[in-house]
């Protein structure tokens, strides 16, 4: 075994040990990134994006609230993807990934649906509007928390893995769907007139803040996804080795 | 094959007459709720009216998934799922079976008891077609759903509240589309047809997707 040559390339980092001594090279570069780009992102978006000229100063909340949008939907690709990897190849690192990412989809949807309902207060006068898109946002969460109380719910983790893959792949089926019928929904009891994103199209002194807030945004995620899958991994070691420890006491 | 499949669908059938307390269980829950919604939102008939078809469709849902549990879990505790999966009938072709079956035990039923629960909320005479066909066509949707959810859990501890969460953002687009052909067909606006055919469609799909889910959790949970 030892003088085998390695795999290389993506099939090298399925290791886990080769995947930590990447975590461990990239995560301090990473963290930097992260910490300009919002750094940046949030000095644009506070000091040089003018107020809006209809929404005044809180369409600065805007700039968490879209890239906290994309990060929520872009954590459920990540574990719709994950879960193929679990189903297909059965590898546990796919199933490491799934487990990661779907608390911290849950913190963005959850940070998309309270910025958001500060948002509309000001703007359209209450809290929360049965709107398409906030409607589905909603259900994206109760699809996140179903995940993560499956994967509570069963003790074998080789049974987790799979069921919380199949959960996920059959809400990635039906996302489209709900999001369609949700739009159905919409348009058919209330017609778009309590308010319209559209109007002026985002003028670029508030498109680039986003765009900054958005790529901090996705490094952040990158981050705090490998920190997580880093901790699952050793928290699984320690696992395994308590459970030799156990074995070891038993017989002797 | 034909032969064993229809087998195992009277063997559930069977099961679920003669258990009896799970179609009666379903039957009396959804009348409860129905008859407690106009006591916490006062007796005027209009508004009664106007909630009446997403009343019925709601508490449809869940008296359908409060015996989705039973699904699979009488067979996982006596061991007959074993040989379920052992037989000559593939495993999805099984678990869609059994979704059947929980249909034809709940889902039937429910749509037969809808019109007289109607009649308590003063649902709008003509209506009561649409509802009936949209009912007809809505709860294969809502069975073969709650079979995932059921394969998914099965054998967990307190497996009847985790499927609701895990099932119940899947029924989103059942009960808008039942809902609103419905309510097309009484205030319009649009023509009910278009939201029953959409309807229609979501249960076909899930009648060929989900035995698949289903079948793929029953096997992780049988290691």
């Amino acid at each position: 075994m030892s003088n085998r040559k390695p795999p290389g390339g993506l099939s090298g980092l399925a290791n886990p040990t080769r995947f930590l001594s990447l975590v461990n090279a990239v995560t301090p570069w990473l963290a930097g990134l992260t910490v300009l780009l919002i750094g940046y992102g949030l000095y644009l978006s506070f000091f040089q994006a003018p107020p809006d000229y209809q929404q005044g100063q809180t369409v600065k909340i805007m700039f968490i609230h879209v890239p906290s949008a994309w990060i929520s939907m872009f954590a459920y690709t990540v574990i719709a993807l994950s879960a193929l990897g679990v189903l297909i190849w059965r590898h546990p690192l796919a199933d490491v990934s799934a487990k990661a990412a779907a608390p911290i989809g849950a913190t963005f949807t959850f940070i998309v649906l309270v910025t958001g309902s500060l948002w509309g207060k000001p703007m359209w006068g209450t809290y929360w509007v049965w709107d398409a898109r906030l409607t589905s946002m909603l259900i994206l969460f109760l699809l996140y928390l179903g995940l993560i109380a499956l994967r509570q719910a069963i003790e074998d983790p080789v049974r987790a893995a799979r069921a919380t893959a199949i959960l996920a792949l059959v809400g990635a089926v039906n996302l489209p769907i709900i999001k369609f019928s949700v739009d159905w929904w919409n348009t058919l009891h209330q017609p778009a007139s309590v308010f319209r994103m559209g109007g002026p199209t985002i003028d670029p002194s508030l498109l680039t803040p986003l765009f900054v807030m958005g790529a901090g945004f996705f490094a952040l995620f990158t981050l705090l996804h490998l920190l997580a899958m880093r901790a699952e991994i050793l928290s699984r070691r320690v696992h395994a080795l308590q459970q030799i420890a156990v074995q070891r006491a038993a017989a002797a | 094959m034909i032969r064993a499949c229809l087998a195992l669908l009277r063997r559930d059938l069977t099961l679920s007459w003669r258990e009896g307390g799970a179609i009666g269980t379903a039957l009396g829950f959804y009348f409860t709720v129905v008859v407690l919604t106009p006591l916490g939102l006062g007796p005027d008939l209009n508004l009664l009216s106007r909630i009446a078809a997403g009343m019925l469709w709601v508490a449809l849902l869940l008296a359908g998934l409060l015996s989705a549990d039973r699904i699979f879990h009488n067979d996982y505790e006596d061991g007959s799922l074993d040989l379920l999966m052992l037989g000559p009938i593939p495993l999805e072709l099984a678990a869609g079976i059994k979704s059947l079956a929980h249909w034809i035990a709940t889902g039937i039923p429910l749509t037969l008891l809808a019109p007289v629960l109607g009649l308590l909320l003063n649902l709008p005479i003509d209506a009561y077609g649409m509802l009936m066909l949209s009912l007809l066509a809505g709860t294969p949707a809502v069975s073969f759903l709650a079979a995932i959810g059921a394969a998914l859990t099965l054998g967990l501890r307190r497996s009847g509240v985790l499927i609701a969460l895990l099932v119940l953002p899947l029924y989103v687009p059942v009960l808008i589309f039942g809902v609103s052909s419905v309510s097309a067909a009484t205030t319009g606006p649009g023509s009910p047809w278009s939201a029953l055919l959409i309807l229609c469609a979501i249960s076909l799909i899930s009648i060929v997707l989900s035995p698949i889910a289903a079948a793929a959790a029953l096997r992780a949970s049988q290691r």
